[in-house]
């Protein structure tokens, strides 16, 4: 039966061509729609993640009670054999320190007078560790307006709105003036080697970047933390994982009074990022939801309208003597299968539109060059298993109730008035 | 009857010398024993922050409320670090960038050392009665004293403390509570002096107790050691070369 309804359709083809067209553009938006739209929330979220958070983090329970104020004065200590336990404790992780603090940059001229002043931001990594991939997280090299990355000790980038108002260039050497973790003050020369351009005032209008060794001997810090940072191998952020690592980390802590002791937080715990990601989750639920709907019923409807259409056919099909219940089947299967083909053929076209698009993305650098906002500047799609089903379901379903509410008008004829119906 | 009236009378005579100062008065008096030509003084800073205390110690030189000139003598990373503060511009040297670095604008607000005061704190140098108005709010008793409780409330903009309440002990005129408040009324910083000691014929309280109340910590406490008043001090010391030296 099937073979003979599939061979009604690819023959009667302007009973099936539409409704597999629309069936397959609704399911092909459905199925972009939502994975473009998890592919941008995701892109967020391990922006914050490669900047900010971390997929999972550890600082001292002081330190993380402030942690928006960087208070360096309530860093980890011992942290050396911290770093050691957890990267033996949790090998799926790369665990890596972090330092940021704030400071004076000051430019000197000639007779070694201040010409140029401003306020930094700095941010320490660990590049001379090329393993742990910190340049390659914070995209470094790809953001390099000019020069090199550091390699020597005292070597720093800078962001390239703040080199440009301090009037610096390539190679000259500034001090800087902050504080040591315990307040002391702390001054140190350091060389400009790059000049680095996010995209992103904020960032490039006090941005200095150096090496974590640099940092901690400007801070006092050595053998202490602010930030250990851990990222997944796979580079996916793991939400049942990462609240299994962090809990399983804070249980053993549980019995430790004190409060510089260590505490493990994961992304979701940090920056309110548990509310965006369930946030994010809801809307985008609610906007594929309402876009189900609407091509529901709209293939609803098609399939309604095709069993109407149909309703002289199934007249003389009664008449000829086939069974009211015959007709009917045949009337859902071959809508199924109608649907099943716009589906499929939806959904296949939508996998690869969001496969290209998780591939290449889209672009908007120019777009986003003046931002205040923190955003990733190429925006991506993410492929996920829902993909699958999230729109095949709709698609399928919505022709096959359309079709089996219009066929209920088939078991309401009378056989009587059909040669009626038929004559006229 | 006449008892009570004599007693009353002499009640009234007694009380009014203290009720008889005005607050420019009062404050007038403590400028006037506080600010002395000259001060040379060796000094220790005791910061108490929430993993312990740290002494940071230094030598301090001032001329009038317009120049003075610090050096810190210890602990080692401090050591040689020097600053100067002439007028309203502040400069830091460091030995270990051989820089002098002229601090202004938000970091002028940052924390000295990582103690409860601010480079502000110690840029201020106008006269209270030039820029605030000043009120008697009464009396009281503090530290086993009896104090005048005075309120001052900025007359210019721009001020860190647009207003503060000042404790002033009525014997020595030195001040031994001070609230700094901000413009919305929050509370800043509480200062409390103690040790009042007599340096020639003026007292200066020995210990003073800074705590930010924006801050978690217990304080820092601001210790002088030696003070010598009115003595000359060579022009150098508030020149920019010195830093260098």
């Amino acid at each position: 039966m099937i073979y003979f309804l599939l061979k009604g359709i690819w023959r009667d083809r302007s009973r099936s061509f539409f409704p597999i067209l629309v069936t397959a553009m609704g399911v092909l938006l459905t199925v972009f729609l939502s994975g473009f739209m998890q592919g941008v929330f995701n892109d967020i979220i391990e922006q914050n993640a490669r900047l900010e958070t971390g997929h999972l983090k550890v600082m001292s329970r002081a330190y993380a009670e402030l942690a928006s104020q960087k208070p360096n004065d309530l860093a980890l200590y011992e942290a050396d054999s911290l770093l050691a336990h957890l990267r033996q404790e949790y090998p799926e992780l790369i665990w890596t320190p972090r330092l940021r603090f704030g400071g004076l940059v000051d430019l000197a001229n000639a007779q070694g007078e201040t010409k140029a002043q401003g306020p930094a931001n700095v941010t320490a990594l660990d590049l001379s560790t090329p393993s742990l991939g910190e340049a390659q997280r914070l995209n470094l090299q790809k953001s390099l307006y000019k020069g090199r990355l550091p390699e020597q000790p005292q070597e720093v980038l800078m962001g390239e709105e703040f080199a440009r108002r301090l009037g610096i260039e390539l190679g000259q050497s500034f001090s800087l003036m902050g504080s040591t973790m315990e307040g002391s003050m702390s001054f140190r020369n350091y060389q400009l080697v790059g000049v680095i351009r996010f995209g992103v005032v904020a960032i490039d209008r006090s941005s200095l970047i150096m090496n974590l060794a640099d940092a901690e001997d400007f801070l006092d810090m050595q053998d202490a933390a602010a930030e250990i940072l851990g990222y997944f191998k796979h580079n996916s952020y793991s939400v049942k994982q990462a609240k299994i690592i962090a809990e399983g980390f804070n249980a053993a802590q549980a019995d430790n009074p004190d409060e510089f002791a260590p505490i493990m937080l994961s992304l979701r715990a940090q920056n309110n990022l548990g509310q965006y990601v369930d946030y994010a989750n809801n809307m985008s639920t609610l906007i594929i939801g309402i876009f189900v709907l609407a091509m529901s019923i709209v293939l609803w409807n098609m399939g309604l309208l095709g069993g109407l259409r149909r309703y002289k056919e199934f007249g003389i099909r009664l008449a000829l003597g086939e069974a009211k219940g015959q007709i009917y089947a045949a009337l859902c299967i071959e809508s199924l299968l109608i649907g099943g083909l716009g589906s499929f053929l939806g959904t296949l076209v939508g996998l690869g539109l969001c496969y290209y698009l998780q591939l290449y993305g889209i672009d908007l650098d120019g777009a986003l060059e003046q931002s205040n906002v923190m955003m990733p500047s190429v925006f991506r799609a993410k492929l996920t298993v829902e993909l699958l089903y999230i729109g095949f379901i709709p698609g399928l379903l919505a022709s096959l109730l359309g079709s089996m509410l219009a066929g209920l008008g088939i078991y309401q004829r009378s056989t009587a008035n059909l040669f009626k119906e038929l004559e006229a | 009857m006449k008892k009570i009236l004599c007693s009353l009378v002499l009640i009234l005579f007694t009380m009014a010398p203290n009720w008889a100062q005005t607050a420019s008065e009062i404050i007038a008096k403590m400028d006037e024993n506080m600010n002395a030509k000259t001060q040379i003084s060796r000094s220790q800073m005791v910061i108490h922050g929430r993993r312990g205390s740290r002494t940071v110690e230094s030598r301090s030189y001032s001329e009038g409320n317009q120049k003075a000139y610090t050096e810190y003598l210890a602990p080692a990373r401090e050591r040689g670090t020097k600053m100067l503060k002439l007028g309203d511009r502040l400069w830091i040297y460091s030995p270990a960038t051989d820089r002098s670095i002229q601090l202004s604008g938000h970091m002028l607000r940052q924390s000295v050392m990582g103690s409860d005061l601010s480079y502000e704190d110690m840029m201020e140098d106008r006269k209270m009665q030039d820029i605030y108005s000043l009120r008697l709010l009464g009396e009281e008793e503090l530290q086993g004293q009896r104090v005048w409780v005075l309120e001052l409330v900025a007359k210019v903009e721009g001020l860190s403390y647009p207003k503060r309440k000042i404790w002033v002990d009525q014997r020595y005129y030195v001040p031994l509570k001070e609230e700094l408040y901000a413009k919305s009324g929050q509370l800043l910083k509480e200062l409390t002096f103690s040790e009042v000691k007599a340096f020639g014929d003026r007292y200066y309280p020995t210990i003073t107790h800074y705590k930010d109340a924006l801050k978690k910590g217990k304080g820092t406490d601001f210790i002088l050691l030696e003070l010598a008043l009115d003595e000359a001090i060579p022009e150098h010391y508030f020149n920019k070369s010195i830093l260098k030296r």
